[in-house]
């Protein structure tokens, strides 16, 4: 078995993943509208039931779910099970307001759990490896998702969480740890730590890394591949759908494969709804289709995305979805290319910087001009104009790499970026399209 | 002994400065020295006060990026040549000035120099003859 979890379903042909989602979907849309009203009410109003749901073609005549309807519903508006059949709550922050809760079986764990551990597997982890998983542990779903995934596999396991970077680098060199699970922004800052006390690639044990839970740019990383000397594979999931390992890069790197047995994946237009074809960008639509606590049906989760079933020469037969490029309402398009302001928060963050900036976009002769305002800190800080320069442009160099485009970036005082009702205004806009 | 310099970041539009020497009078914080380097976006002002800490927290309070950086400072003779020459030692020394600036006092005049490596040229100096000012010696000028 080579880089497999459960190579019978990874690799199962695409027409019996079909099968197997049509004879899932109906009993799951059953199993909701019996068990959840909140989604038996909107199905009722959008004059759907269960007996028009016969097979995945019907799919798009069910309503859509959004973190709208998380926040109606909070705390315990979507629980389809009893609490007492409950083991277990993870949490993340809402954009907008409530957090969202989302609430599992130990059925829901196991489920969740192999998907982490298919995405170890095609890391090329066995039970010979330590595995060190360095997301927070807590609420949110990184850390106990690798972590149960790693188990699953076999895995010596290393429980850091995130933080105490001395630790955790005592850690991977004393206890050779092979295998990394963090946000790639901390791989990168782990990574140059190592390089700061004179280690070489070839010195550090580490032979891949498990990177996700934020927007990563091709170029960092190779440069994290470079500096740790390991494969560094991306990883994908929403604590709504269940965690990370939604879906899972494979040694190719091309696209992370959906675990298709368990998430029925859509793509949709952001505007009207409709569902798009395959090889279209839009946004990500998810179905839990054996999730019994908490079974979302038709989840926008607002990531920007393309599907493809081409084929992988790993062998994987589940669709690939590319990395997401960001949240669809907050797209922008410059110069022809989308812009979302979570990818320049990321190189903010990604340069030690705090995510305080104004994207101004406007029009001059019929081109786009794109300015990042960014907050001076203290930090950021010299009393050299060449080194101040050089820090800027550092963060002009890492925008276009995350891009594709070439903005210009304005240092400015600090709290000196527009707010509204205390929130900064992240984004101002004149073109007059 | 290095002194103890504030260099604060400026956006480059109009009143900027003005709203910093404002705070500064409005504290009572003396201005000794003050030089402006400046891009077409951004500036720079590098300045010697009487009072560093005061200085700094009140600027950061009023949302200015304050630093305090170790510069190094120097008294000559008032008079022709005397400049010429203490920068010959720099040079002898091979200390490599990032930048200067100077203010007059009633008897001498005081060269202010950001090196790289502060301590090193210090020493160099010091090794030469050429003692640098405290920042007690320089808030007494
Ligand atoms: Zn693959």
């Amino acid at each position: 078995m080579a880089n497999y979890f459960q190579e019978e379903i990874e690799c199962m042909p695409v027409e019996k993943i079909k099968a197997l989602q049509n004879e899932l979907l109906p009993a799951q849309v059953r199993y909701v509208w019996e068990n959840v009203e909140y989604y038996r009410n909107k199905m009722k109003a959008h004059g759907v039931t269960p007996d028009d749901i016969k097979s995945i073609d019907d799919l798009h005549k069910l309503p859509f779910m959004s973190k709208a309807d998380l926040r109606d519903a909070y705390p315990y508006g979507l629980l389809a099970v009893p609490l007492s059949e409950c083991v277990r709550i993870q949490s993340t922050s809402g954009t907008t307001g409530k957090r969202v809760v989302a609430f599992y079986t130990q059925g829901d764990i196991d489920i969740w759990e192999d998907c982490t551990a298919r995405a170890i597997c095609a890391a090329g982890g066995t039970k010979d490896d330590v595995c060190q998983v360095s997301y927070g542990y807590g609420l949110f779903t990184g850390g106990p998702g690798l972590d149960g995934g790693s188990h699953k596999v076999g895995c010596l396991t290393i429980p850091t969480s995130s933080g105490n970077t001395e630790r955790q680098i005592m850690f991977i060199m004393d206890l050779h740890a092979t295998i990394l699970c963090c946000t790639p922004s901390y791989a990168a800052y782990i990574g140059e730590t190592l390089k700061e006390m004179g280690y070489k690639p070839e010195d550090i044990p580490l032979k891949a890394g498990i990177f996700g839970a934020e927007a990563w740019s091709e170029e960092m990383r190779r440069d994290i591949e470079k500096t740790l000397g390991i494969k560094a594979y991306d990883i994908y999931g929403l604590t709504e759908i269940s965690g990370p390992g939604v879906s899972f890069e494979c040694s190719e790197q091309r696209g992370m494969h959906i675990n298709e047995d368990h998430f029925l994946a859509e793509i949709i237009d952001p505007n009207t709804g409709e569902v798009l074809p395959e090889g279209t960008q839009g946004e990500l639509v998810f179905t839990a289709l054996d999730k019994k606590a908490f079974p979302l049906i038709r989840y926008r989760t607002r990531d920007i995305c393309t599907l493809t079933r081409e084929k992988c020469s790993c062998g994987r037969t589940h669709v690939r979805m590319t990395k997401p490029k960001g949240r669809s309402d907050d797209m922008l398009i410059i110069r022809g290319v989308n812009v979302f302001p979570s990818q320049i928060e990321t190189v903010l963050m990604n340069n030690g910087y705090a995510a305080n900036y104004q994207i101004i976009v406007g029009r001059v002769n019929n081109t786009d001009t794109f300015e990042v305002k960014v907050e001076m800190t203290p930090d950021m800080f010299t009393d050299n104009v060449g080194e101040v320069q050089a820090r800027r442009k550092v963060l002009e160099d890492g925008l276009r790499s995350m891009l594709g485009i070439k903005a210009k970036v304005t240092l400015v005082a600090p709290k000196t970026i527009t707010r509204s009702e205390g929130k900064a205004v992240r984004v101002i806009d004149t073109r007059k399209i | 002994m290095s002194v103890n310099q504030v260099s604060v970041f400026l956006e480059n539009k109009p009143g900027t400065l003005n709203n910093l020497t404002e705070i500064l009078a409005a504290h009572n914080i003396n201005i000794r020295a003050l030089s402006l380097a400046e891009t077409s976006e951004f500036g720079i002002v590098r300045m010697l006060v009487n009072d560093v800490f005061e200085a700094t927290n009140v600027l950061k309070e009023n949302n200015f990026v304050a630093i305090i950086t170790p510069v190094l400072a120097y008294a000559i003779e008032d008079k022709a040549g005397y400049l010429n020459n203490l920068l010959k030692h720099f040079s002898a020394a091979s200390v490599n000035i990032e930048y200067m600036y100077a203010f007059a006092g009633k008897e001498r005049a005081y060269m202010i120099f950001r090196v790289n490596d502060t301590k090193k040229a210090e020493a160099l100096l010091q090794s030469k003859g050429l003692k640098s000012l405290t920042q007690e010696e320089i808030a007494a000028v």
